[in-house]
């Protein structure tokens, strides 16, 4: 010690030196030594997904929006089994027009006679269609170039993202009106159309998503580690940094799919969307409006199943973010 | 069993003890049910006493002080025992009653100087506001003479600071500043040190010493170093799995311990041991009992060759400074030393001195700015892509992090298998054998392969990484700081471990590392660094016992417990 150290602490030297100091040890029985740092064998190893799951398995708000989500996929597959009733225009009977509730017929009729059941039932399809391949594209497109433009970073980065920035400053649905109306859209216009125009005005988040996730992995020991073994530039970002930054791409891409959804309806309500000819719930909801005062049932069955579909993703994002979040897995 | 022969003489038995704890149970609410953190924890601190809790971390022994100040985390509580604070159960005392003991009763200095500073407000405005808090003067004047009393230099003008313009030492004092501020009592410094280079946390510590001492405040000391507790304190409290062990005089504790514990903990300190680890050549012997000194088997062969020379190496990093301008930044300057086969060298420094840099130019990740890194012969600048591939081969690193350094998506057997696949080598089968043997060879169990890093402690997790960079058979391991991260019980482990390797398969080490405790215990020659230069080469013994540079000197000084004297048999 050094010499300051060694005066007294406090002014009474002699009360310390007088002091009594126990010198106590515990019963060894009550205290058993074990080996040092000991490996578990008790519990079942545990993936990140794996953990997600068994957190997932317990939460209300997810099994409540995966069994929605079930049932709109098995729906927008199998429509005929939910609803025996043909939808199509050509099988409505003016003589129903505005009808109520029949049997065989649980909501009602259009204003054109058509049975709302069976069209909400039956245009789930293309609402989902451009919902999950929308998703599928802006995925593929974002992350592709966020993946690059974070792990790359230098000019790289500063390409893609300032192309990224300029495609952010464009409003998704005001992108899409204003795409729609070119003659060369306006002549065909079907759910793959309306998918090609979404991803292009929808990607830009996801890749900025991508981009900073990867950007937070990229200078991980472990991809150093991964590198200096001799793992290429790609194979680390293939095998080490993507997966490892896939979670927040993941919880994204679930509530976007939502949003696109929404979008597809928007613009159909709008006339610009799916043509009339195409059952979907945005061209019933604009269907419907004519006659909102005299029978807004038509308007409302629509517009609760686009709610809930919508809603139902978005939860099961949110359930997700909270399983995966990094900050709560245990280091 | 008390052993102290001291009588308490009329007077002074009605001294009361400032805090006393007795059989403390902490409990935990998880969600596997109540989890015990701490049982029968008992500890007595009288007044202006020093009283230093020792043990591994999950020991128990921060949730023990939280519990002192009534900072338990919120499915944290009590669930039995007492904690008496001047005679005044505090145990379940209300939020109200302890938010008026804390700051001007009880003072906290936590452990990690870089995130307890809030970094948007200035340092003065964090000072003011503990001040305030506690019914103090808190003008400019106030706040300046705290920080001035924790040893910062032109206090006025470091009050307009914000933390990021601090030093990590400065930050700590600032802590210390406010933690002793509003004069408390008795001062809980959990790991206040920790995470500062030796020799600042000496300075720190003496301040420390001197301020408490002056002001006649007790302090509680938590530290996972034996050697620090026995120094800056007058009694020392092992805990262990959540119980106290074994407690007593400092000294006494070290010199005579007597739970099996502490003489494990005693036995594999670094800062006391004093000699590098000798494997023994006999099979069967056992690598918990090669720390005990063992007899001088190595025969001293002629120079072995050197397998890698650094030569006049140097790096600069460009730091841009606004507008396009650029500033350069020296971090390695003209270092050039070289390294034996089948030996361990050691590069030691503080943080920023450039060691760092100098692993990752030799591991081939970052490009020199001069100078020449030869292996076996061949520069390695000159390698296309094909020879660096077999380049890795050769040269494998482990890391610092043991949290990092491994991927927590692959589980254990292909984080290990991933050498084998990356190279090519083997089949299968033949990769499934070699990961069992590596396992076996790091003294991990072969169920092991199908955890995933999130099951793994520190220590196993650093196994792990060293059977990894095992598996390529290489020639030199780089190890950057790899044991700094660990308990001395699993860092004592994990040395063993790789001296044992080293004679058993003739590896050569070139070891990063900032504590030269852990240099002694590992390494044949020794680089001394700082500020990118090299300082000082050496063996390791010349330069311990004659270190010829006042840096390397004020290092030597720096280690905790190093000036204590122990009896051999113990050390």
């Amino acid at each position: 010690m050094t010499p300051e150290n060694n005066t007294p602490r406090h002014g009474a030297p002699a009360v310390r030196a007088r002091r009594q100091m126990e010198h106590f040890v515990a019963d060894v029985a009550e205290t058993p030594l074990q080996a040092t740092d000991k490996v578990r064998e008790d519990n079942a190893p545990l993936s990140l997904w794996g953990e997600a799951w068994r957190n997932l398995r317990r939460q209300p708000l997810f099994l409540i929006a995966a069994f929605l989500i079930l049932v709109v996929m098995a729906v927008s597959l199998f429509p005929g089994l939910f609803s025996p009733v043909d939808p199509s225009s050509e099988a409505c009977q003016l003589a129903n027009s505005d009808g109520g509730p029949a049997a065989g017929h649980p909501l009602g009729y259009t204003q054109q006679g058509c049975d709302v059941y069976a069209r909400v039932i039956f245009g789930t399809r293309s609402s989902v269609t451009v919902g999950l391949f929308t998703t599928l594209a802006v995925l593929l497109v974002g992350g592709i170039i966020g993946a690059l433009a974070g792990y790359y970073g230098g000019w790289v980065d500063a390409i893609l993202a300032r192309i990224n920035d300029i495609f952010f400053a464009l409003p998704l649905i005001l992108g899409a009106i204003v795409v729609m109306q070119l003659p060369m859209f306006r002549a065909n216009r079907t759910a793959w159309t309306l998918v090609v125009i979404l991803a292009t005005f929808g990607w830009p988040q996801l890749a900025r998503i991508t981009r900073g996730a990867v950007l937070e992995v990229r200078n991980a020991d472990f991809v150093m580690a991964a590198r200096s073994l001799g793992v290429s530039r790609v194979g680390a970002l293939l095998r080490h940094v993507l997966p490892n930054a896939l979670a927040p791409i993941v919880v994204v891409a679930t509530i976007s799919l939502g949003t696109f959804i929404v979008a597809e309806s928007t613009l159909s309500f709008l006339g610009i969307g799916l043509p009339p000819s195409v059952m979907s719930w945005g061209n019933d909801i604009q269907a419907a409006q004519s006659s909102l005062r005299s029978n807004p049932m038509p308007l409302l069955y629509p517009a609760i199943a686009l709610s809930i579909t919508v809603l139902s993703f978005i939860m099961l994002g949110d359930a997700l973010r909270d399983a995966l979040d990094p900050k709560a897995r245990k280091r | 069993m008390n052993t102290s022969v001291e009588i308490l003489e009329a007077g002074y038995d009605a001294e009361r003890p400032l805090l006393e704890i007795q059989d403390l149970a902490i409990s935990f609410a998880t969600s596997n049910g109540e989890v015990q953190a701490v049982r029968n924890a008992h500890l007595t601190i009288m007044p202006g006493e020093t009283v230093a809790i020792v043990g591994e971390s999950g020991s128990g022994k921060s949730t023990t002080a939280l519990a002192a100040i009534g900072l338990l985390p919120g499915n944290g509580r009590v669930s039995a025992g007492r904690i008496l604070f001047d005679g005044e159960d505090i145990s379940n005392a209300g939020e109200k009653r302890m938010i008026e003991l804390r700051g001007n009763s009880i003072g906290m200095v936590p452990q990690d100087p870089m995130s307890n500073l809030n970094p948007v407000w200035k340092i003065g405005f964090q000072v003011r506001e503990t001040l305030k808090a506690n019914g103090l003067p808190s003008g400019p004047g106030d706040v300046a003479k705290v920080l001035s009393e924790a040893g910062l230099p032109d206090a006025a003008r470091r009050a307009k600071q914000y933390p990021h313009e601090f030093s990590g030492g400065m930050r700590q004092r600032a802590l210390i500043a406010i933690g002793l501020s509003c004069q408390p009592r008795l001062l809980i410094a959990d790991e206040p040190t920790s995470a500062l280079d030796v020799t600042v946390q000496r300075q720190i510590l003496d301040h420390l010493d001197k301020m408490t001492s002056e002001l006649g405040t007790a302090v509680l000391l938590i530290t996972h170093d034996l050697g620090l507790a026995a120094e800056r304190a007058d009694k020392v409290v092992v805990m262990y799995r959540g119980q106290v062990v074994e407690s007593g005089p400092s000294l006494e504790l070290l010199q005579n311990p007597r739970h099996p514990y502490t003489q494990r903990l005693v036995a594999s300190a670094p800062s006391l041991a004093s000699r590098r680890i000798q494997v023994a050549k006999e099979l069967g012997v056992e690598s918990d009992e090669l720390l005990a000194p063992g007899e001088d088997v190595v025969v001293e062969p002629a120079l072995p060759e050197e397998v890698l020379q650094i030569e006049n190496l140097s790096k600069v990093f460009k730091l841009r400074s606004g507008f396009g301008r650029s500033t350069d930044f020296t971090a390695v300057d003209d270092v050039s030393f070289g390294v034996r086969r089948g030996t361990t060298t050691a590069i030691v420094g503080e943080s920023g001195s450039g060691k760092s840099t100098v692993a990752q130019m030799v591991l081939n990740l970052l490009a020199p700015t001069s100078g020449k890194i030869i292996f076996d012969g061949v520069d390695t600048s000159t390698l296309n892509t094909k020879q660096i591939f077999a380049f890795r081969r050769r040269v494998q690193p482990i890391f610092q992090d043991p949290y990092g350094s491994l991927d927590p998506m692959y589980n254990i057997f292909r984080t290990i298998e991933e050498p084998l696949r990356t190279h090519r080598i083997g089949d299968k089968a033949s990769r499934e054998k070699k990961v069992r043997e590596l396992l076996d060879q790091v003294a991990l169990p072969q169920s092991a392969m199908q955890r995933y890093p999130n099951e793994l402690s520190g220590g196993q997790r650093q196994r792990v990484a060293i059977a990894r960079a095992l598996a390529l058979d290489p020639e030199v391991i780089i190890c950057d700081e790899a044991v700094s991260a660990l308990d001395v019980l699993v860092q004592a482990q994990v040395l063993n471990l790789l001296a044992e390797l080293q004679s058993r398969l003739g590896l050569t080490y070139l070891f990063i590392t900032h504590d030269l405790a852990v240099v002694r215990q590992i390494a044949d020659h020794v680089c001394v660094m700082e500020k990118g230069k090299l300082v000082e080469t050496g063996s390791t013994d010349d330069v311990f016992d004659s270190p010829q540079r006042d840096y390397t000197k004020a290092l030597l000084n720096a280690i905790p417990g190093a000036r204590l004297m122990l009896p051999p048999e113990v050390a």
